[in-house]
């Protein structure tokens, strides 16, 4: 409730920026500045035509899409490196240092190799969010507790039984957490693929907005983008969290 | 059941000498052996090689013949911090081990009952492990390895994280344990109180040269009472050979 009621305020206070700032001293010009109003009135129109709905549709598909690719090739990555020594000493630091690379700068090549098409777009996700992926699969590994992995092992655990009945279960709140970072970069980066190229989704009508010099409609968009990233993580990664958390009693109450 | 240790030798990399050095000994069938020491004698060593957790520089651990190359269920562990899995349920993790080696649902359920009721926690079978005392966890974890039923188990001071009392506790349910089960058990600890209450035969080991320094054969009759004269007479003579060893 209480954060309904500071949404409120905000709103308003911005409906007031925007009153005195543009309407009563002109101190901003009307196409720069959007509006709570201008905004609403943008959602009306772009759901009316359904516009809206197909492109926060398409764009959920293609992140979706784009982030499972993403997982199974950072698991698989992840994985590798984790197992083999020679990788983790020297691919490691290459992937650490591929992670903190922007996804924007892997669109030239993904323009390059598959085309203005979905596939350069979920190309951009998958680099986007792969690598980070890697990393954290193997940073929960590494700190799965020695003790749960000695007594498996001396109640005659196989490597398999090991990494299945074991490891696997052991790490899994921390990723899940990886996961969570996964999808918020296979996110963001879904928007830079997006914007580069013409098929419908969020981030093509955020620059058709820009293209229309009509600011209300970014501002929509960017409103819809953010509200999908949290509806997905406050309604999969932090309930997943959460239960496993409370199911392992490492979370305070409720 | 033979277990023997052969000329044994660990040293570890960044030492000089040999953490342990050239220990013979013999476990027999359904025995109870104790091993002290002061800390840093390699108490903790000795059992990891035992139970292939790590390899000796030289030497060899035999079981019934073969040489130990890895760990084994037939070589469980229990240890200081429990090592129980807290994503599953007390109950799960005493069929944890029995999982891994196919047995069969009902005989999974069977055999932990049994043994949860011999460790006294059938009621609480299925609260989540960090729902129950330290006690519990180690009396879980014990009901855990019970179930392997090993050629022989060993316990790496399975008492000593636990309060006085509870320690105090535990190891009466262990010897009562022992008495109904004659499972062969190689017991390391650092309290010469416990060696003599649990063990047939207590073994001293010396930091210095890190060699048997003595091995003493317990033939108070059991249960046995930490108070009577006789106890506490050879839990003396004991305690000053582990004291005389010590740096």
């Amino acid at each position: 409730m209480g954060f309904l009621l500071f949404l409120v305020i905000l709103v308003a206070a911005w409906q007031g920026c925007y009153w005195i700032g543009v309407d009563l001293l002109g101190l901003w010009k009307p196409y720069a500045m959007p509006s709570p109003v201008g905004v609403a009135q943008s959602f009306l129109q772009l759901c009316e035509d359904g516009e809206l709905f197909q492109a926060t549709a398409n764009s959920l598909l293609r992140g979706i899409s784009g982030y499972v690719i993403a997982v199974i090739i950072g698991v698989i990555l992840g994985l590798l490196i984790n197992r083999s020594r020679y990788l983790q000493k020297n691919l490691k630091p290459l992937v650490l240092g591929i992670q903190t690379l922007p996804s924007v700068c892997w669109v030239p090549f993904s323009i390059l190799w598959f085309g203005l098409s979905t596939q350069a777009i979920l190309f951009v996700v998958v680099m986007g969010a792969a690598f980070s992926i890697a990393i954290s699969v193997d940073n929960a590994i590494k700190n799965v507790q020695p003790i749960y992995t000695k007594a498996a092992l001396t109640l005659g655990a196989t490597k398999k039984q090991l990494y299945l009945y074991v490891i696997l279960p052991a790490c899994l709140p921390e990723l899940v957490t990886g996961m969570k970072q996964g999808w918020s970069f296979a996110w963001r980066a879904l928007m830079a693929g997006e914007v580069m190229t013409t098929s419908i989704g969020l981030g093509q009508t955020l620059i058709m907005g820009r293209d229309l010099a009509d600011i209300n409609q970014v501002m929509l968009v960017m409103l819809v983008i953010v509200l999908v990233g949290i509806i997905i993580d406050k309604c999969i990664f932090s309930i997943a969290e959460q239960r496993i958390l409370k199911k392992r009693g490492l979370t305070g109450g409720n | 059941m033979s277990l023997i240790l052969q000329g044994l030798c660990k040293r570890f990399d960044n030492s000089e000498k040999d953490t342990l050095h050239e220990i013979d000994l013999e476990v027999k069938s359904g025995e109870f052996v104790c091993i002290v020491g002061a800390s840093g004698c390699g108490k903790s060593t000795l059992l990891n090689l035992v139970a292939g957790l790590e390899r000796p520089t030289d030497g060899k651990v035999l079981l019934d013949g073969k040489e130990i190359t890895g760990p084994g269920s037939d070589r469980t562990v229990m240890f200081q911090e429990h090592g129980l899995f807290p994503w599953l349920s007390v109950a799960e993790n005493v069929k944890f081990g029995m999982k891994l080696a196919g047995v069969s649902k009902e005989q999974q359920e069977q055999k932990a009952k049994h043994y949860l009721e011999m460790v006294n926690l059938w009621d609480y079978r299925d609260y989540p492990i960090h729902q129950v005392s330290g006690g519990m966890r180690q009396r879980t974890a014990l009901a855990r390895s019970l179930t392997m039923e090993s050629k022989v188990l060993l316990m790496d001071e399975p008492f000593s994280a636990l309060d006085k009392q509870t320690s105090n506790r535990l190891r009466e349910e262990l010897q009562r344990i022992w008495m109904e089960t004659k499972q062969t058990i190689l017991f390391i600890t650092h309290s010469v109180e416990e060696a003599v209450y649990l063990a047939d035969r207590v073994v001293v080991l010396s930091p210095n040269t890190g060699k048997v320094a003595e091995v003493v054969t317990v033939e108070l009759k059991r249960p046995r009472h930490v108070y009577a004269p006789e106890f506490v007479e050879l839990r003396h003579k004991i305690l000053e050979e582990v004291r005389g060893e010590a740096v």
